[in-house]
């Protein structure tokens, strides 16, 4: 009958509380347990260095142009050997939403996330890091990618010497 | 001494500490519905303020005190100002007439365990409780907003209506104990409390109660989901504090009529007579909260169906039918 199917529904649920109350808490009471994040968590953005301890980023923009909230900011430089760099780069962490865009768009692993997640403030001037604050002296995930050793100009090695490669033809010779 | 004069300041101190006893109780009652709430949703509830959030409604007090009161401009500012006090003044009123044990010898006098042990006292208890009705909604119709408006009109049209049955479903108690007086009816339960005898007026009594002290699932004027806060949106600071306060004297108070009318108020084996009935009125509130936690919010239609259709005639028909018990039961004159 009906009513007595809507009157058993309703102390059925009386039954499920009241056996909630003698569980134990899904709650992590924050400051004293403080559970680790999974390894991939998106959380505080380092800058990173390649093996042999210079900085990966070449300031090409692509984490910036690809930021949905644009809070990558920065000033592009070239070294005397050709080698380009970001001359400051700032992360307004106010605004980041953490959602891992600008690692995911940036050609030499130079950018990544960290599973440091307790950066809350009080002054919001206070998150924004500046490329001190950013850079790492390890090479954070992929430890052994080196842009250059596969892409850049005159960098890492002579043109046409790095392994796989042959050297580059001369045009101005006849002969094949 | 006189005996006047010391039966004078017994009942000065009397009324006192009963003030704040009931005061504290209310505030540990939020402590209290927090914390078993959390729990129910596994959560952990209030736990930073003191050992197990027990500071927590002093903490809440200091706050609301220390926040400031907004008045809207366009609100009747007197009644604006007046109606959360009556709310609260009529749940505080409740309690100079109920009873909390047997009188006791002090400095050898007989003292009342009761301020006034009127002879109307039940009616004394409903009076008020139809008052708590303009407090609320007062305070909607002063607040001039929107969502306090539909909040107190819901208010007034659930509470009027929920006191019908509430009412009823306390008439076979009077009828049973041949008296409107809470020690009288306390007494009369010496063999079997109320509830036992009369167990469709006490479930008719609890939903009132739910309903009269606007908890889910008849917690409409405050529809925190439909409505900001209902009734008292507007309200800040202390003002918004007595409301709150009101709320939770009024849950202890309708608790303490369950008590009273169906549970045996004091009565009880081995442990002295306040302490049973303090028992008591916390598993009514337990019971309150449990309801709380268990059953959404319903729907306005089905709230008034509810009461119209269903509650009002069983309490109607279960009154006739205890009177006829009664009546046969004394071997019908
Ligand atoms: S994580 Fe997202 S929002 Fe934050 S800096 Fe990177 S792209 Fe911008
Ligand atoms: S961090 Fe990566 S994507 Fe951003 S400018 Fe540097 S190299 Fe380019």
């Amino acid at each position: 009958m009906k009513l007595w199917r809507s009157i058993r529904g309703t102390l059925d649920a009386f039954w499920i509380t009241l056996r909630t109350l003698f569980r134990r808490p899904a709650t992590i009471a924050w400051p004293e347990k403080r559970r680790a994040p999974a390894e991939r968590f998106r959380a505080r953005i380092v800058l990173t260095r390649d093996p042999q301890g210079k900085e990966r980023c070449v300031a090409c923009y692509l984490c910036s142009a690809a930021c949905p909230v644009s809070c990558i900011s920065m000033q592009s430089a070239e070294a005397p050997d050709g080698r380009r760099y970001a001359a400051w780069f700032r992360i307004n962490f106010a605004r980041c939403i953490f959602c891992g865009l600008c690692a995911e768009a940036c050609p030499t692993r130079a950018i990544q996330m960290t599973p440091d997640y307790e950066m809350c403030r009080r002054d919001p001037l206070s998150l924004l890091y500046e490329k001190e604050d950013l850079l790492i002296d390890g090479p954070g995930k992929d430890p052994h990618y080196d842009f250059y050793r596969h892409a850049g100009i005159g960098v890492a090695a002579p043109r046409g010497t790095l392994p796989g490669e042959r050297p580059p033809e001369d045009p101005g010779s006849l002969l094949p | 001494m006189s005996p006047a004069l010391l039966s004078a300041l017994l009942t000065t101190a009397h009324v006192a500490v009963l003030l704040g006893a009931v005061l504290t109780a209310a505030a540990y009652l939020v402590w209290f519905e927090r914390k078993l709430l959390a729990r129910m949703q596994l959560r952990l509830g209030p736990n930073r303020a003191g050992w197990a959030g027990l500071l927590q409604p002093l903490a809440d007090v200091i706050k609301l005190l220390c926040k400031e009161d907004v008045i809207p401009a366009a609100a009747d500012r007197t009644v604006y100002r007046l109606a959360p006090a009556l709310t609260a003044l009529s749940a505080i009123l409740a309690f100079a007439v109920i009873p909390l044990g047997e009188p006791v010898q002090l400095f050898g006098l007989e003292h009342q365990l009761v301020i006034s042990d009127l002879s109307v006292g039940a009616l004394f208890l409903l009076g008020l409780s139809s008052l708590s009705v303009y407090g609320v909604t007062l305070g909607g119709f002063a607040s001039s907003s929107k969502y306090a408006l539909l909040g107190a009109l819901r208010a007034l049209a659930q509470m009027i209506s929920y006191e019908l049955p509430l009412g009823l479903s306390l008439a076979p108690v009077f009828l049973l104990a041949g008296s409107l007086s809470l020690s009288d009816i306390v007494r009369a339960q010496a063999d079997f409390p109320f509830a036992v005898l009369c167990p469709v007026s006490f479930v008719l009594f609890v939903i009132g109660a739910l309903a009269e002290a606007r908890r889910t699932p008849f917690d409409l004027p405050e529809a925190e989901s439909e409505l900001v806060a209902g009734y008292h949106t507007e309200y800040s600071g202390m003002r918004f504090g007595l409301y709150f306060v009101g709320e939770y004297l009024n849950m202890l108070v309708l608790g303490s009529m369950g008590t009273v009318f169906f549970w045996g108020g004091w009565l009880g084996p081995g442990l002295p007579g306040p302490l049973w009935f303090a028992l008591k009125v916390g598993l009514f509130c337990f019971v309150f909260v449990w309801v709380r936690a268990t059953l959404p919010r319903l729907r306005y239609d089905q709230l008034m169906r509810l009461n119209w259709r269903w509650l009002l005639p069983l309490a109607l028909i279960n009154l006739v039918l205890t009177a006829a018990g009664a009546w046969l039961l004394r071997g019908g004159v």
